[in-house]
């Protein structure tokens, strides 16, 4: 089993709950703005505490309320693009690419920098900063720190909504050239019917409860 | 040069006193930005009052409470005095007491800002790439901060410089001890004759500020994100 979720949480006045358990490959999460499908990926990657429930990817439990299980989100080793990207704006692409892979232990790289800025096609931008990057680079970027880092899984929130037509076919191809190549369990977020169509291997639709 | 040697002696104390005041200031004043930047607690309108205070007292006052708890006998003053033998009172250290007190809501003012404008949302970006608290925060908070802690060393030692209220209130007029510009030129002031002295060491605090004021913006250029550099002007 992939992910193996079921939390409760609250996010300003409205309660969420949430569960779902999926299979290997590529879950795309989806459902109307609002639902918390945000929440849920910030929830997996550490940066939200539940109040209640268990989250388990890969057969490792990362939270559980009841087992008294909360992982740091440095030890869960989840590789996370985010929709707005967060790199960082003080350090090269460079630097963003190596900032999780120094930090990452050996047994858990799953590919090399170089590999990296090959399979990206990031070699020309390494000296630049972000904010010199247009959209379709710097989620390159985001995807390339992310799988850098040594992931055990990855979370893609909304890695397509930003870009166009073109950009978006580029990212896509990325998305299904990592599934190919590695055995990570992938959960993305997405609006888009035909991108889930094409990329996911399951849909979980959240709804408002 | 155009200064004789007691002046260059008064030069001299009065930028070891600003920095001295500065750089012990500057983790405190770090800390307490940081906390009024990020934490949030019942009880911080009244530390964000407290650390304010000395921009708005009267600075005869601070040197007033200094004098009261640093005295001999006073709380804090007995309890130096009782575990290293030492006093502040008439001192260089009391002088940059003093000083660092008065810089204290300037520097945090500045490096507050500076901690505002970043989005902790990087610091979330760093943790899921295995980056520690700590590391989160050497790596992202404290560069990200850097052109306000610059600025703000350089407004607590412009500041510093100019140091007087407290500083005579405090630990008195002392030549080559205590005396700073400030204090210099008004002593000179009450000597007629004096005024070639006052002419020049006015000169050198101008000097000095404008320095000060050059170099940091000197040194905040081109550590910014490239979004926009860093200003201290």
């Amino acid at each position: 089993m992939s992910f193996d979720v079921a939390i409760d949480f609250v996010r300003g006045q409205r309660r969420f709950s949430t569960r779902f358990a999926t299979g290997a490959g590529i879950t795309a999460l989806c459902g109307p703005s609002g639902v918390g499908k945000s929440s849920v990926l910030a929830s997996i990657a550490g940066l939200l505490r539940p109040d209640a429930g268990h989250i388990i990817v890969g057969g490792v439990s990362l939270f559980d309320r009841a087992g008294g299980v909360s992982l740091a989100p440095e030890h869960r080793a989840c590789g996370i693009v985010f929709q707005d990207l967060r790199l960082f704006p003080h350090l090269t692409v460079e630097a963003n690419l190596r900032y999780g892979e120094r930090r990452a232990p050996a047994d858990r790289q799953i590919i090399d920098f170089a590999e990296t800025v090959a399979l990206l096609e990031i070699g020309g931008l390494l000296r630049r900063r972000p904010v010199t990057l247009s959209g379709g680079e710097a989620q390159r970027v985001a995807i390339g720190r992310a799988l850098l880092a040594g992931p055990r899984f990855l979370l893609l929130d909304e890695p397509l909504a930003a870009l166009d037509e073109d950009l978006r076919e580029g990212i896509m191809t990325v998305i299904e050239r990592i599934r190919a190549q590695f055995a990570l369990p992938m959960m993305l977020v997405s609006h888009a019917v035909d991108q889930v169509a094409r990329l996911a291997d399951q849909v979980v639709e959240l709804t408002s409860a | 040069m155009l200064l004789n040697g007691d002046e260059w002696g008064i030069v001299g104390l009065s930028l070891k006193v600003s920095g001295v005041a500065i750089v012990c200031a500057l983790p405190l004043a770090f800390a307490l930005a940081h906390v009024l930047a990020r934490a949030s607690f019942p009880g911080k309108i009244m530390l964000d009052a407290l650390v304010h205070l000395p921009l708005v007292l009267p600075p005869v006052v601070i040197g007033w409470v200094l004098l009261i708890a640093f005295a001999p006998a006073g709380p804090l003053g007995a309890l130096l005095a009782r575990w290293f033998g030492v006093t502040l009172l008439f001192r260089w250290a009391g002088a940059a007491l003093a000083a660092a007190i008065m810089a204290m809501p300037l520097m945090v003012r500045s490096i507050r800002l500076s901690l505002e404008a970043i989005d902790p949302r990087l610091e979330a970006a760093a943790r899921t790439l295995g980056a520690g608290p700590l590391g989160s925060f050497a790596t992202i908070t404290l560069p990200l901060a850097r052109p306000g802690v610059l600025a703000a060393l350089v407004l607590g030692f412009a500041r510093s410089l100019g140091e007087f209220g407290a500083t005579i209130t405090f630990v008195s007029n002392v030549p080559g001890e205590t005396g700073t510009l400030p204090l210099a030129i008004y002593a000179a002031l009450q000597v007629p004759g004096q005024e070639a002295t006052v002419w020049r060491l006015a000169l050198v605090s101008v000097l000095l500020s404008l320095g000060a004021l050059v170099v940091s913006e000197w040194l905040v250029r081109g550590t910014g994100t490239g979004e926009r550099d860093g200003h201290v002007l």
